[in-house]
């Protein structure tokens, strides 16, 4: 046997392989990562700009794509009544985007199905069934957010959110944010999501 | 009868770093077993601790630690084999010991502001002085930028050696992942508030870590480990090294699209990230093949049983953890429902474990042994080592009863909430009153203790193994 002569066997041949499939895949990954990225900068179809937390987002299901995606409409339906240039709204996402790093609330929760497995998943919080009806969404939600332990459902779990300092301006733009998130397009995750009462009727 | 010591003088100049760097790894080993057990006791209790020590921090310490003691493992790791690998002393030593003391001060500093500072307002301070709010990098900006300084350092240390000394596939390989690994944090170490872009790059860190860098960097360990303790061929390891990497950057590096399914992020990953995560799995079988073929035939005749024996277990439990469980969930069809469940978590803890813990708890025997002088550890020891296999075993046993709790859980997880209840608040909670989901919990509980007591075994057997042994050399007959 003559090893020099089998090429799949030679440390060179392999040694090459490595390096070019290496470089290969990642120029494929760069290239998708910038179409991507473009295809999610906010104002986008996917992800939509912060202003949207002016409009009433619904989550309805998609013949052509077999799945639920957001709906934005057109008419008006600002968050607590004020109705927000993009720059606000840009300003006030943030601030709460900020605070859900500042109080690791993906260390109990997913956002976007990613985190701790502790809590529910928050990506369609805004639009859960369990706020009962749209007209008290908002205010239900500050309650709970500044009071948790006292507005506690925990459906027979025990297992309730601690109290984590948040005031009402921030429970504020922590709402904020939520309703932005939940305006993605996810692709259809999180399935058969039951959401709160759209006004169909 | 002998004793034989613990004594630095056995040690090369990398190799008095290394067991630096293995001691602080063994310490935050135990802290992740430690805040593991008191979150998974919360589940079954949620009272415990509340308000003082809730979940959140407790998981945060769980899993940093977790990251930490690796990142400690591998950059000891990487200072053992060096002087051996490259034919000289390491070229900064001096540096070496610094950065290995920056870090563990700003670990330790860390920690305690998880501990007891918990959170702060929603502001950049908070940001860059206590918790970044991410998963697994949650370590806030000051210390992600002690992090690279000491990367940079390590790193540097690393290819002034070889480059200096003699370079040899191992070394080569390594030296270039190494830039990959550290260059990869960078892609965590901004803020944005679009979640989706957000998690875009949260990823490219934590998956092009754990399937890409990190397992090029365990094969580098392991292609050393098979030539010094088997005496397997250079030449046929080095090229297997090759085609592992040629296999896992082939694959993993656009199987990261298996996590851009959900996150706002386009409908053509489903294609692209199904089908090569999907073929992930290949260059773990090869790596099994790799390492069994080369200790078969070498008749498993090594002067340290309990290493090769943790590197065995990392083969099957890196095919196992990473290949057959995150192949079962790989495809975008299934990951609708596991995503983010308890399925989950049953593969992280068996693809964390067997791939990465094993591999590193093979070089912690590695070093004690020589530590103590080269003592020769195999089965036959005077206590009949019952402490290195008990610890193998309840170890093994320990997180694969986990991993088979959490897949339980998991699987009814995802037909309750993800499938029938729609992830709702409500449905959430279905799924987690559900009496098959908590038997789940339960036992994964028990499964923790028996972990914790392998561990505690461990602790003890690196602490005494081969203390009163024959020397190397006075038993090489055998
Ligand atoms: C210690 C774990 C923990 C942390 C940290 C935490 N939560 Fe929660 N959260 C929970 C639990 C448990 C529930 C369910 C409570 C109940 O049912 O009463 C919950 C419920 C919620 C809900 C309602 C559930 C839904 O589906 O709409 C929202 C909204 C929420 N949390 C937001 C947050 C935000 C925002 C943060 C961070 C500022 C946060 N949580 C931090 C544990 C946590
Ligand atoms: C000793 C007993 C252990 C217990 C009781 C335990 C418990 C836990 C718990 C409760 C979580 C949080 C999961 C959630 O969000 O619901 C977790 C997460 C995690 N643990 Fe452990 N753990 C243990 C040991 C380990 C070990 C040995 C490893 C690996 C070496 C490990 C790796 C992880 C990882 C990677 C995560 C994150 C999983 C994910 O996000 O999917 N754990 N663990
Ligand atoms: C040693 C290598 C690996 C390690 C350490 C590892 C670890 C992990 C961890 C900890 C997570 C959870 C991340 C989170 O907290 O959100 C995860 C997710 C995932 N892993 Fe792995 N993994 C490895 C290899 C693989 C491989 C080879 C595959 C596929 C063949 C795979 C498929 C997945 C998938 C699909 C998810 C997403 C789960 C979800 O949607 O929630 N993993 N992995
Ligand atoms: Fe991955």
């Amino acid at each position: 046997m003559n090893k020099n002569k089998i090429w799949w066997s030679s440390e060179q041949f392999w040694k090459k392989t490595a390096i070019w499939v290496t470089a290969l895949m990642f120029v494929i990954l760069i290239f998708l990562s910038f179409d991507t990225i473009n295809k999610i900068t906010v104002g986008s179809n996917r992800v939509p700009s912060y202003s949207v937390i002016n409009k009433q987002i619904s989550y309805k299901f998609d013949t052509k794509r077999n799945f639920q995606v957001p709906v934005i409409s057109e008419q008006d339906s600002p968050l607590f009544g004020k109705k927000l240039t993009e720059e606000q709204a840009e300003k006030l996402v943030t601030h709460g985007k900020k605070i859900v790093q500042g109080r690791n609330c993906m260390n109990c929760h997913t956002l976007l199905g990613n985190g701790a497995y502790y809590a529910p998943d928050l990506t369609k919080a805004w639009l859960d069934k369990a706020w009962g009806d749209e007209k008290y969404r908002e205010q239900l939600m500050i309650n709970f957010l500044m009071e948790p332990e006292k507005n506690a459902r925990t459906f027979g779990s025990g297992r309730k959110m601690p109290n984590l300092n948040i005031s009402k301006q921030e429970a504020q733009a922590i709402i904020a944010f939520l309703k932005w998130m939940s305006s993605i397009d996810t692709n259809g995750f999180p399935y058969n999501f039951n959401a709160i009462s759209q006004g169909e009727k | 009868m002998t004793i034989n010591q613990f004594n630095t003088q056995n040690l090369n100049v990398g190799q008095k770093l290394a067991i630096k760097y293995f001691s602080v790894a063994v310490v935050l080993f135990a802290a992740q077993i430690l805040f593991g057990l008191i979150a998974g006791l919360q589940y079954l209790q949620p009272d415990l601790f509340y308000g003082v020590l809730d979940f959140n921090v407790n998981r945060t310490v769980h899993i940093n630690a977790m990251i930490i003691w690796m990142l400690y493992g591998f950059i000891g790791a990487s200072y053992w084999l060096l002087e051996d690998e490259t034919g000289i002393s390491i070229v900064g030593i001096k540096w070496g010991h610094f950065s290995f003391w920056l870090l563990t001060v700003a670990v330790i500093i860390v920690v305690l502001v998880y501990l007891f500072i918990q959170w702060g307002p929603g502001t950049d301070a908070t940001i860059w002085f206590i918790n970044e709010g991410r998963e697994y990098i949650e370590a806030p900006r000051l210390a992600d930028i002690g992090i690279v300084i000491c990367m940079l350092i390590f790193f540097y240390n690393v290819a002034a050696t070889v480059s200096k000394g003699k370079v040899t596939g191992i070394t080569g390989v390594l030296t270039l992942d190494l830039v990959a690994l550290a260059g990869l944090y960078l892609a965590g170490m901004f803020y944005t508030t679009n979640i989706s872009l957000d998690q875009f790059w949260w990823w490219w860190v934590i998956h092009l870590w754990v399937e890409a860098t990190w397992e090029v960097l365990v094969g580098c360990i392991m292609a050393w480990g098979l030539i010094t303790t088997l005496g397997a061929s250079r030449k046929i390891v080095t090229t297997w090294l090759y085609i592992e990497v040629a296999l896992m950057f082939g694959a993993g590096i656009l199987g990261l699209g298996h996590h851009y399914f959900w996150i706002g992020t386009p409908e053509y990953w489903f294609t692209v990230g199904g089908l090569f995560s999907a073929l992930e799995p290949i260059p773990l079988v090869a790596m099994v093949v790799h390492a069994v073929y080369d200790s078969g035939k070498h008749g498993f005749k090594s002067n340290n049983h309990p290493a090769m024996a943790w590197l065995i277990a990392h083969a099957f439990g890196n095919f196992f953890g990473a290949g057959v469980w995150g192949f079962m969930h790989t495809l975008p069809q299934i990951n609708l429902y596991t995503h983010g469940t308890q399925w989950t978590a049953s593969h992280g803890h068996l693809a964390f474990f067997g791939a990465y813990a094993t591999i590193i708890i093979a070089m912690f025997y590695f070093a004690v042994q020589k530590w103590r002088g080269g003592v020769t550890i195999r089965g036959d020891l005077v206590d009949s080592g019952w402490k290195w296999k008990w610890s193998l075993a309840l170890l093994n046993i320990g997180v694969m009863g986990m991993t088979i709790a959490l897949l339980i859980s998991g699987y009814e997880q995802s037909q309750i909430e993800r499938a029938i209840g729609g992830s709702t608040w409500l449905g959430y909670f279905q799924a987690q009153i559900h009496p098959w989901f908590v038997e789940g919990l339960v036992w994964r509980q028990i499964m923790g203790y028996i972990t914790a007591l392998g561990f505690i075994l461990l602790v003890w057997d690196l602490l005494t193994i081969g203390k009163k042994e024959p020397l190397e050399l006075e038993s090489k007959v055998a």
